[in-house]
């Protein structure tokens, strides 16, 4: 890999530039955890850092919150570098995987509990906490121990205690993965109500690729320490700079197409293409497969705009408003589309995508 | 799950053992603490209250009662002192020599007993270590006397005894610290103070409660340490009974400090308990 093509939209020194994380590098022992990571995160902005388990990610966070310090480089927030700065002086604060909640105290003292830290006023603490209750809908909890409260309400406490000291970023760390399925989406939906409500930065750790495209500004994809990508959800999945990510980022069909005049083809498969090297890896979503009605009339020979073939669906899946169809191009792999209710299929059909929609991505073999 | 004969077959003998060796044993001792010896040395047994209104009436009793308990205290105290520093040290910033560190604390439990109290009268007698360094060092002229033979002595040896007996369930209590509840607290702006008195302390509470009552029951009973370093300012509660159960042979009157001694640990243990579980709970 030639290292990271990180199109950070924010470049350095922009008003908006909140947090700077520069060419950070961490290791544990020997083996490199993070492995020079820039980024630039705007004021008021939903920033998730993807990536799968060993990625790096959690480690990214608590480099940010100061529970562990880096082996190079530097972060910065609002013009004051943090490295040296111990946890309890910087202002950021975190939402624990597992709340981290005080067993010991109630939630009313759990929420109070940074701003005694930072010696407030103590006539303004009541009010504070209460604001911070209301804004998570706990307010009639501010007396119950943690342990009497379910996942998504110790959830909300934590929310609650990490907002209440007004931090300039808030660090979340894969705060809703114990959540079951259908509370984790009714919080995904309230944290991201909330973000926008406090207008606080949002640094939010996870592995799941939905969440981060429903809650996201933007994504920070991390690939064992390294920045993958980063950019906005709708261009992470339109346009993914890796094989790794497209696959990472829903589902995809990877083409390696041998490129001729202008031409790729993988296959019986040929494009239209602007790629000039001789070899490259297209990907292709499988919702950009349609099939082609019978009866329509065959293609001109000189348009290549778009990619007409021929399949054999081996394979169809009901899902509702969408059936995913494993189609047999004539080619040692098989092609994945996502078509709309197309009713039962089998056989040879006819299938076409718009050249437009295979995108180059910087394939594994040039990794 | 479990058949009949095999409940009966676990449940029995330790039924048989309590009875016979803590039961009758008991019960014995209730009834001798109502008994009285006659002039020409045998138990009469006839119930009284003698036995109970001497010890409250001899002041000697409730002196040397009142003795050992400000030697419970005071070993209390200082194998807290002593052993929570070290636990906390050994669980939150001691950890590549953990293990080995962990062994030094619990290696002195092997040595006996009485070694340990022979080494302190070596180390405090008027010809002991101290003295000897003391007087190399020109900061004394003359032999310390009060080393030993005193009730600084019996603190000293028994403090040295029952300090890993406290650093135990406080070390396994800080090690039960969520760690990331430490990071949650600095998170919100908590020094590492403030995070110790505010998070950890109270955590490890149970650990403490667990520890100082094994100090100060422990050493309410003990005799050996008087016996050996405490000389006759010394003396504790036990040694009455010992002497009252052997030289003195009146048992009835020993019987019945015993019982006053298993009615105090006896309720000791149950206040302990309860505030135990109430900061369990909460």
């Amino acid at each position: 890999m030639t290292g990271p093509t990180a199109q950070a939209p924010t470049a350095p020194g922009r008003t908006d530039s909140l947090l700077s994380i520069r060419e950070v590098v961490k290791r544990f022992g020997a083996r490199p955890v993070l492995r020079n990571i820039s980024l630039e995160v705007a004021s008021g902005e939903f920033l998730t850092i993807l990536g799968e388990s060993g990625s790096g990610k959690t480690t990214l966070l608590r480099l940010i919150a100061g529970f562990e310090q880096s082996d190079g480089g530097e972060i910065w927030i609002g013009g004051e570098r943090l490295d040296s700065i111990p946890p309890h002086r910087r202002p950021v604060n975190t939402v624990f995987q597992s709340y981290a909640l005080f067993p010991h105290l109630n939630v009313f003292d759990n929420i109070a509990y940074g701003l005694r830290s930072k010696n407030t006023a103590k006539a303004e603490i009541p009010d504070r906490v209460a604001q911070a209750l209301t804004k998570v809908k706990m307010s009639e909890f501010a007396k119950s121990p943690p342990a009497r409260l379910s996942g998504g309400q110790q959830q909300r406490v934590a929310l609650a205690r990490a907002l209440v000291n007004r931090p300039r970023v808030l660090l979340l760390d894969e705060p809703l993965s114990a959540l079951d399925a259908n509370l984790r989406r009714q919080m995904q939906t309230e944290l991201k109500a909330l973000q926008r409500e406090v207008g606080i930065t949002f640094i939010f750790v996870t592995h799941d690729q939905e969440e981060a495209m429903a809650l996201s500004d933007r994504i920070a994809l991390l690939r064992s320490g390294f920045l993958e990508q980063i950019a906005e959800p709708r261009e992470i999945y339109g346009q993914p700079a890796s094989a790794y990510v497209a696959q990472f980022i829903g589902q995809t069909n990877l083409l390696r197409a041998q490129i001729r005049n202008g031409l790729a083809q993988a296959g019986p498969l040929k494009w239209r293409t602007a790629e000039t090297s001789s070899q490259v890896t297209f990907s292709l979503r499988p919702e950009c497969i349609r099939l082609v009605p019978t009866g329509t009339p065959p293609a001109q020979p000189a348009d290549d705009s778009i990619a007409r073939f021929a399949a054999r669906v081996l394979n169809q899946t009901f899902g509702g408003a969408m059936d995913t169809l494993e189609l047999d191009y004539g080619s040692s792999q098989t092609l994945r589309a996502r078509i709309a209710s197309p009713g039962t299929l089998s056989g040879q059909h006819e299938f076409a995508f718009r050249a437009s929609d295979a995108i180059p991505v910087r394939g594994e073999d040039s990794a | 799950m479990y058949t009949r004969s095999y409940k009966s077959a676990v449940t029995i003998p330790p039924l048989l053992w309590v009875t016979a060796f803590l039961l009758i044993p008991y019960a014995l001792l209730f009834c001798y603490s109502f008994w009285s010896v006659s002039p020409q040395q045998t138990i009469v047994h006839s119930w009284n209250l003698q036995n109970y209104i001497q010890l409250i009436r001899n002041p000697i009793y409730l002196s040397v009662l009142f003795r050992s308990i400000r030697i419970a205290a005071a070993v209390t105290l200082l194998a807290l002192l002593l052993g929570y520093p070290l636990a906390y040290f050994l669980s939150f910033h001691a950890p590549k020599r953990k293990d080995l560190l962990y062994q030094l604390v619990i290696i002195p439990l092997w040595a006996s007993y009485l070694v340990r109290g022979y080494a302190w009268k070596t180390i405090l007698g008027s010809d002991g270590v101290l003295n000897g360094l003391l007087q190399y060092l020109h900061i004394t002229h003359h032999p310390v006397e009060f080393f030993l033979y005193s009730p600084f002595a019996v603190v000293l040896t028994l403090t040295h005894i029952y300090t890993p007996f406290t650093f135990l369930p406080v070390y396994a209590s800080l090690e039960h610290v969520p760690r990331n509840l430490v990071e949650a607290s600095h998170d919100l702006g908590a020094s590492p103070w403030s995070t110790f008195r505010r998070v950890i302390l109270p955590l490890s509470l149970p650990g403490v409660l667990a520890g100082a009552t094994f100090a100060f029951v422990l050493t309410l009973g003990d005799f050996l340490a008087p016996l050996l370093v405490g000389g006759a300012s010394g003396i504790m509660i036990s040694n009455i009974v010992v002497s009252l159960f052997g030289a003195a042979y009146n048992w009835p009157l020993g019987a019945a400090i015993s019982l006053c001694m298993l009615l105090l640990v006896m309720a000791l243990l149950f206040a302990t308990e309860r505030l135990e579980r109430k900061l369990t709970l909460s």
